[in-house]
């Protein structure tokens, strides 16, 4: 039985779900490791997790702080060298504003913080949160955000839509693209998003509180379970 | 035309000036006039309630920390406390909804994380005027947004609540707000915890101080709100949540790490409250430089900073020698901190602003010594309106069943509740929408149950049944869910005490509630009075509200509400009586708020309590659910509504079928059960003496009760989540 692959969760101040994505990488075996905004040093983890929250307050716009934070620095050439890092609702927030995905996070259409159990569609396999999915298969994951609509320049959007770039979709139990199983209006009911190498992905949905069938649903375990494993295998999928 | 003299533009009356005067021995100066004036202020002293609320049972062997500090805590075993309290940010949130809303939740939980403990779910009963008026509209979406805006940024999950709506509410709103924290019973900072002594440093840390707030306490909670009132903007208070966030991390490291002495949030009354009340719980006087104090503006005079509200600031206790590591915690979390006083020998509170002394005032004075009142109380005449219980009724029933489960009293609270993050932290067993939250014990499988529950409209009818029905209702809410009612918190909203039927409301209410805690067994750890509900002519009911804590040995026993499955039997547990009075179905189907609230047999809620726990430790229960607003009916369709399976019932009842229905009797739930576990159910409710009805069965798309209604349960599911998008427009 091979080490468990370690990984960082980055503590800003203002991330809430820190510890959340801390246990959950525990309970889904991997060894997780407390990663400080103000520390540059990544602790030799094998991937690194953003978590969510509301870093700095996001008093401006959201993660945009957190995107220029000392360990940023040490988290953008991480991914460079191809290591798995995925970006958890402010999370995704920060790796839009650290230029490691395309787009942004607007406020939700209905102008509401919207809290609710979603289905997410799966639109690609080749990333390390989706390693053994098959596109089209539905996974429950809850939301909860106020700033979660996803949207693009017209550019972006045909780049990210013919690269196959989009990772999630909001749909419904059975897999259909309709508004209302679309939570807050994100444009072509993006729900997560990776970069062309397949090892960078943000998500707007939360995968660490759907891991224990207790207080949630389980949705979240196949993501952290394919995380650990690139994780482990040291290179993305 | 000459002002007023300032003592009484403070608020303060001519004989607690007075008093001041005999205690000083002296004029007091406008600084310490400031001073008393806050801390003897209704909302600080309780001066109206304490001779009250003193009745109170308050003891019991899962109590830890009673009434008197800034929460109740209650023992969880394992070494585990459950620290929890309720208040009311109601007056703010009428002028200004969303920063009222927002800093009451900034408000408790400082009081929860003050006794060392971390805040792990809050919760929000809610009280307006009909949603069909636009300033009541106003005012709920923007406390509802308030409370998400500020909770959902510190990564506190909010589990439940209650919302309500009535006439007495639109000029009033109420909003209550509990916070429950978990901590290891040996790191509780309690008023007994720490030893202080002489030369001890009070430090002041998070955010700096402005003039907003001023007078908080004294302007808006402890008088009534007139015409004009956006005047009194400028006392409520601006909320940083983030600010709070890292307040709850730096003060739990230190506490943690063992490096305090005592620790005291900074609410009502501001530095005032926290100096005087720190340096008398420790029998010392205190030293305080003013200058110390990290200021937001300039110009700032001495009591303005002594009583500015400033939200996000604690104070902490600290012995000289690990003053460097309570300030590099500080730093960690990039808080301002400052060294602002210092204990001393004596009991005088004495501040230096300037290069000169300000105010000196004995500390014990200001926190404890304020005034009590034995204010005048009496009954208003009897009304003469015919109970609704006897009116004959000739409308069309389902229609009828639908206008009760539509009313925004019944109905889903998913518009509001959607707004709140529910799932932060890992460990809300059953969120919103449940009879009881349920949070689980991180790190074991207990799980503590809670539920608030008060009802205006029974108050108004009868303030002892009222209360009574309250901590009931709140206790059968945490029992159905499995759990053994362990302890209460309340925040008791009402009009002005001057007037002697307020005050005859308040007696009542105190009376109730004292009963129904003895019968229970369950003691009061502290709450919050909240008075001066009321403008010009209008005042609410009287509104006791419960949060109710109990305990599950393990979270997986707990019983969900809603039917489960196809195929089990359902029955009533419990006795139903003609009792419309005071009913959900007798306000919005005859438009009556008139009679008497069901009466409340204690020992037959006792026993109800008893049996359900029983039936959940041993499995039986497939589902349980309280009956409480529009009676039998809505519970039955609720049951179905929140699983989708239907059911086919008989009423089996000598009653007139509508009163069947609807009648709102105490110690009643709808429970489903496998069938092979009747048997068994039904030898256990005779051991325990509670009558049981069995009723038919779960199963199908239907809600069928036998020859009286029969909808699908989609069609229902569809009134009761519909309800509040087409009251506020959203859906047609």
């Amino acid at each position: 039985m091979p080490d468990a692959p370690r990984v960082g969760v980055v503590t800003f101040p203002g991330s809430l779900d820190d510890r959340d994505a801390m246990r959950a990488v525990a309970t889904m075996g991997g060894e997780a490791v407390s990663l400080w905004h103000a520390e540059p040093d990544l602790r030799d983890v094998d991937a690194v997790v953003l978590p969510g929250g509301f870093s700095y307050g996001d008093y401006l716009r959201c993660g945009a702080i957190a995107a220029r934070a000392p360990i940023m620095g040490s988290v953008i050439a991480f991914a460079g060298r191809g290591g798995p890092v995925l970006g958890i609702c402010n999370g995704f927030q920060i790796l839009c504003e650290a230029g490691l995905l395309p787009g942004a996070l607007i406020r939700n259409r209905s102008l509401r913080f919207v809290c609710r159990e979603v289905w997410l569609r799966v639109e690609s396999s080749g990333t390390v949160v989706t390693r053994g999915l098959v596109p089209g298969e539905v996974l429950q994951v809850p939301v909860k955000h106020g700033e979660g609509q996803w949207v693009a320049t017209d550019e972006q959007l045909a780049r990210v839509e013919d690269d196959g770039l989009v990772a999630f979709r909001y749909s419904s139990s059975d897999g259909i693209l309709d508004d209302e199983h679309n939570p807050n209006g994100a444009t072509n009911h993006v729900a997560g998003i990776r970069n062309p190498a397949g090892n960078v992905v943000g998500l707007m949905p939360h995968p660490e509180h759907a891991v224990d069938p207790d207080v949630g649903p389980t949705g979240g375990q196949p993501l952290l379970a394919s995380l650990l494993e690139a994780a482990l295998a040291g290179a993305p999928a | 035309m000459s002002d007023p003299p300032l003592h009484r533009r403070l608020g303060l009356q001519d004989d607690e000036y007075e008093r001041i005067v005999a205690t000083l021995g002296r004029t007091p100066n406008h600084t310490e006039l400031a001073m008393y004036s806050v801390m003897w202020s209704e909302h600080c002293s309780y001066k109206s309630s304490k001779v009250h609320l003193r009745t109170l049972p308050t003891e019991g062997p899962a109590v830890l920390v009673g009434p008197g500090q800034d929460a109740g805590v209650v023992d969880l075993g394992d070494g585990v406390a459950a620290v929890f309290k309720m208040e009311s940010h109601s007056h703010p949130s009428a002028i200004e909804p969303y920063q009222g809303a927002a800093t009451g939740v900034g408000g408790i939980v400082r009081d929860i994380v003050s006794m060392g403990a971390r805040p792990v779910a809050l919760m929000d009963p809610l009280m307006f005027g009909p949603l069909d008026e636009e300033r009541n509209r106003w005012l709920f979406g923007g406390v509802v947004a308030g409370i998400g805006g500020y909770g959902n940024c510190i990564g506190v999950p909010t589990v439940g609540g209650e919302l309500r709506f009535a006439d007495a509410h639109t000029a009033n709103p109420t909003v209550n707000v509990l916070c429950l924290g978990f901590a290891d019973v040996d790191r509780l900072v309690t008023a007994g915890s720490g030893s202080p002594g002489p030369g001890s440093l009070m430090l002041l840390y998070g955010a700096s101080t402005g003039r907003d707030g001023i007078g908080g306490v004294s302007v808006l909670a402890s008088a009534t709100l007139e015409e004009g009132s956006d005047d009194s903007r400028p006392s409520v208070q601006i909320g940083d949540p983030f600010a709070e966030k890292l307040l709850i991390e730096a003060s739990l490291a230190m506490v943690e790490a063992g490096l305090l002495e005592g620790l005291q949030d900074l609410g009502g009354a501001g530095l005032t409250c926290a100096l005087s009340e720190s340096a008398a719980r420790a029998g010392l006087g205190a030293q305080v430089d003013l200058d110390a104090v990290p200021r937001r503006e300039d110009g700032m005079e001495p009591f303005e900073v002594l009583i500015s509200e400033s939200q996000e600031r604690m104070l902490a206790i600290v012995d000289p020698a690990h003053l460097d590591e309570v300030r590099a915690v500080c730093d960690r979390w990039g808080l301002p901190s400052a060294v602002v006083a210092e204990l001393v020998e004596g009991g005088g509170l004495m501040v230096r602003a300037g290069g000169s002394i300000v105010a000196e005032v004995p500390a014990r004075s200001l926190a404890d010594d304020g005034p009590e009142y034995e204010r005048p109380a009496e009954a208003p005449p009897g009304d003469d309106v015919e109970d609704p219980t006897f009116l004959p009724f000739e409308k069309d029933l389902a229609d009828a069943f639908v206008t009760v489960l539509t009313s925004p009293n019944v109905a889903s609270n998913r518009w509001a509740f959607e707004q709140y993050d529910r799932f932060v932290q890992g460990n809300t067993v059953a969120g919103p929408g449940q009879d009881a939250a349920v949070v689980r014990v991180p790190g074991s499988l207990k799980g503590v149950a809670l539920s608030t529950d008060g009802k205006g409209r029974y108050g108004r009818l009868d303030p002892y049944l009222g209360a009574v029905h309250a901590v009931a209702e709140a206790a059968r809410n945490v029992s159905v869910s499995g759990a053994r009612p362990l302890a209460i918190t309340n925040c008791l909203n009402f009009g002005n005490p001057e007037r002697p039927v307020v005050m005859w409301q308040f007696a009542e209410t105190i009376r109730g509630m004292r009963d129904a805690c003895l019968a229970f067994g369950t003691p009061v750890t502290g709450g919050n009075v909240s008075f001066y509900n009321e403008s010009g002519d209008s005042a609410i009911d009287p509104t006791p509200v419960i949060g109710m804590l109990g305990l599950l040995e393990d979270h997986r026993l707990r019983v969900p509400s809603a039917f489960p499955a196809g195929g089990l039997s359902v029955y009533l547990v419990g006795d139903t009586f003609p009792e419309l009075g005071g009913s959900e179905f007798a306000e919005v189907v005859l438009g009556i708020v008139a009679g008497a609230p069901p009466a409340v047999e204690l020992t037959a809620e006792v026993a109800l309590q008893g049996f359900l726990v029983a039936a959940a430790g041993e499995t039986l229960l497939s589902s349980a659910h309280d009956c409480g607003d529009g009676g039998l009916a809505v519970t039955l369709a609720e049951c179905a509504i929140g699983s989708g399976h239907g059911f086919a019932v008989t009423l089996a009842s000598d009653l007139p079928t509508h009163v069947a229905l609807f009648s709102e009797s105490a110690a009643r739930a709808v429970v489903s059960v496998d069938p092979t576990g009747e048997d068994r159910l039904v030898q256990l409710a005779g051991d325990h003496g509670v009558p049981l009805l069995r009723l038919g069965e779960t199963g199908g798309p239907r809600a069928v009760v036998d020859g009286h209604l029969d909808l699908t349960v989609a069609e229902l599911t569809d009134a009761w989540e519909g309800a509040f998008p087409r009251l506020l427009g959203e859906r047609a």
